[in-house]
């Protein structure tokens, strides 16, 4: 018969309805999954009672896959058909993935995502992750007794968009019903956060195998905000066994390695990693193929000085994560270690060093982002206590926004809004008659949209003919549970409707990010400066085009004499507004103002609304134009 | 009358609620619901309701509400090993037939 689990009073679930729930670490070295069992987040072992599964896969010829540590054994011996830590490829292209000429897999770059050749044919890195979800969703459903109803799968707070719909796509692939994505830290602090049920600002350290996240999240009454996120998407432990490697090669002299030899020492590095965990020696000892034989003792002194360099680049996210959040070192009450990286003693005595405080390392830092992405999964699946119905606040890190007439980005989400999120903004158009507008969706903190990054097209068409600044055009963007981006235009008058969900079709490295973060702050005056001038350029345009308008149809309002000096006026503005200085831009406005000032006001008496109304200028396209306070002239 | 646990169940029971932080037993039931009729209830219990009858094995304290407790009596709660999946089994002497998964029965 079945097996049963104990539930929460009055939560007992009828027969056959059991909410299998499970969390999974998708990691780049190794992934876990965990459930929530009689009230218990347990991590769930494989038959020989193993709790990680090394995320790695091997492909054979006769098509068979191997996931894990059959597959792991084999990576020194078919290097080129077993894929190790694909987390990286994870919605990239060739380019965006660092050293990618040292790795031993045959690449094809395709648009949007990269591609690996293997003997068992072409696999995308989704495919890939797919091969591990579904081992860990096997392993649950056995340890289980059913069917999964719900999992929540966790991605390091710094995935973009499209690395996020690479894991979303592999979860489909894997037959997981997957419910929610869920950052890593801060599946972290839901494991360290409930179990302590401490309040207070918590910096969380994550050293993975091969990425480094630091957030600084606050928790209040059960309530999780993350204020700030930061980090780099390479740099783990792999880049620590990496070190010991160069080091081997160089304290023993050896000459260019196989792809198998190189290999295998990197596999006796990592091990002598984990040796000098608890000892004060390691001793490294291998036979090469090329018939030399490795034989060296490495001391923690010796392995903390070759990677001295390594915990200091982890330091440089952290301090521009806790100036992100407007706080300084003093004001953290406790730092949260995730990560079997973080084992290593020299990293945590660096994050104590820096934080002034012995970091909480108290629960397993292999399990604990397992744990929490469990915990969350068994509440979302609607198998939680009574009062557990805690709020999960996470933030996207670059502003969103959409591009306005002169190439500027009218930002719509600022960065670090917390998610899920909504917002609206109006925007009009910018030529009389023009029935369609095309919405560029940029992200990005630059001013100009050259400088930022582009997501998305649509066009909204439809819109009813009318002069220029009059329609009213309602942009909407939202953003998920999981930080994906959904914009939509709406024209207010007559419900013309268009939207668009972004996919973005590869993602921007965490060095760009990082990148256009500092370079938005060192552009900062030049920016505004520029944004300054094409605004005045823009309502230029504008004027002129208005005032074009208004000859056209009512040029005989105004004497021959008069009639010079408009033309004048609007040759002067025309040439002003090609060049850049915004003063004489603004002196030329003023100046065509005032001379078409009295002509304003005979068309006024002519009723200017009658002589636009019903005009049928064919469809006319510009980009939106921000809804003013003020009429335009 | 009598319910217990075997001590493998208790041990595990005893575990839990420690890990919970609270909860002074474990409450056992039945309920008709089912595609056989009756279903078990399996709960953590925060605190004894008036008529609960209650018995102590192996140290843990089991409360059953009395209209349940003849559909129970004679029962041992075992905890038990298959394969990957592990859980709580319910050994009753009173089930005349049950579903095939065992979720729901009969007496």
């Amino acid at each position: 018969m079945a097996l049963l689990q104990i539930a929460e009073p009055g939560e007992s679930t009828p027969p056959h309805q059991h909410r299998l729930a499970v969390g999974i670490d998708l990691g780049t070295t190794n992934s876990l999954v965990a459930t929530v069992r009689s009230g218990l987040a347990v991590v769930l072992s494989d038959d020989l009672g193993r709790p990680l599964l090394p995320s790695v896969v091997r492909y054979l010829p006769d098509g068979e896959v191997e996931v894990g540590y059959d597959a792991q054994a084999r990576q020194a011996t078919d290097p080129r058909n077993t894929i190790v830590s694909v987390k990286r490829f994870m919605g990239r292209g060739l380019r965006d993935v660092a050293n990618h000429e040292g790795l031993p897999y045959h690449f094809d770059d395709r648009p949007g995502m990269l591609r690996l050749h293997t003997v068992a044919g072409v696999r995308s890195p989704v495919e890939v992750s797919a091969d591990i979800l579904r081992v860990l969703r096997q392993r649950a459903e056995a340890s289980l007794g059913g069917p999964l109803s719900a999992a929540v799968i966790t991605v390091p707070a710094y995935f973009d968009d499209a690395q996020r719909q690479a894991t979303k796509d592999a979860a489909r692939l894997a037959g997981l019903p997957l419910i929610r994505l869920l950052n890593e830290p801060t599946a972290a602090a839901i494991a360290y956060g409930l179990d302590n049920a401490a309040e207070g600002i918590y910096a969380v350290y994550d050293l993975g195998g091969g990425t480094f996240d630091i957030s600084i999240l606050r928790l209040t009454r059960g309530v999780f905000e993350v204020l700030a996120t930061g980090g780099d998407s390479a740099l783990g432990g792999d880049d620590f066994d990496h070190r010991i490697f160069c080091w081997i090669l160089e304290a023993a002299a050896l000459q260019p390695l196989s792809v198998e030899d190189a290999r295998m020492l990197l596999t006796r590095a990592r091990e002598a990693k984990e040796y000098l965990t608890l000892h004060g020696m390691a001793p490294i000892s291998a036979r090469l193929n090329s018939g030399e034989v490795v034989d060296l003792t490495l001391s923690t002194e010796t392995f903390a000085e070759i990677t001295r360099t390594l915990l200091a680049k982890t330091m440089q996210p952290v301090k521009k994560a806790l100036r992100d959040a407007g706080l300084s070192i003093g004001d953290v009450k406790g730092v949260v270690m995730v990560g079997g990286a973080t084992r290593m003693p020299q990293v945590q005595r660096a994050v104590g060093d820096f934080f002034r405080q012995e970091p909480l390392n108290n629960l397993d830092p292999d399990k604990v982002v397992a744990i929490g992405a469990a915990m969350q999964a068994n509440l979302l699946a609607g198998n939680g206590r009574a009062g557990d119905d805690w709020l999960l606040l996470d933030v996207i890190p670059l502003s969103l926004g959409i591009e306005t007439m002169g190439g500027l980005v009218e930002k719509i989400i600022p960065r670090n809004s917390t998610i899920p999120t909504a917002r609206a903004q109006e925007f009009t158009t910018f030529r009389d008659g023009q029935t369609a507008l095309s919405v560029h969706v940029v992200q990005g903190e630059r001013e100009l949209v050259s400088d930022c990054r582009s997501l998305a097209r649509f066009e909204l068409h439809g819109i009813p003919p009318l002069v220029a600044g009059a329609a009213r055009i309602r942009v909407s963007f939202q953003v998920d549970a999981d930080g994906l981006l959904a914009v939509s235009a709406r024209e207010q008058t007559a419900g013309a409707e268009a939207s668009i969900v972004v996919k973005p079709s590869y993602g921007l490295t965490d060095d760009e990010i990082a990148l256009m973060l500092k370079d938005s702050l060192l552009h900062v005056r030049e920016d505004a400066a520029v944004r300054a001038l094409k605004e005045s350029q823009v309502d230029a345009q504008r004027l002129l085009e208005a005032v074009r308008t208004a000859l056209a149809s009512d040029g005989e309002l105004l004497s021959a004499d008069e009639r010079a000096r408009v033309d004048a006026g609007l040759l002067r503005l025309d040439d002003a507004a090609r060049g850049d200085n915004r003063r004489q831009i603004m002196l030329a406005m003023d100046d065509l103002e005032a001379d078409t000032k009295d002509f304003a006001a005979r068309r006024m008496d002519k009723s200017i609304r009658q002589a636009f109304a019903g005009r049928n200028i064919s469809e006319i396209e510009t980009v939106a134009l921000p809804a003013r306070r003020e009429e335009a002239p | 009358m009598a319910v217990t646990l075997s001590e493998r169940a208790a041990t595990h029971v005893a575990r839990y609620i420690v890990k919970r932080g609270k909860g002074i037993g474990l409450r056992l039931g039945v309920r008709t619901s089912g595609c056989s009729g009756m279903a078990y209830k399996l709960e953590f219990a925060d605190a004894a309701q008036p008529d609960d009858i209650q018995f102590e094995s192996h140290g843990v304290k089991v409360l059953i509400d009395p209209k349940s407790l003849p559909y129970l009596d004679g029962t041992e709660l075992d905890y038990a090993r298959e394969g990957l999946n592990e859980g709580f089994r319910f050994n009753n002497p009173n089930v005349r037939d049950a579903c095939g998964c065992g979720e729901s029965f009969n007496v």
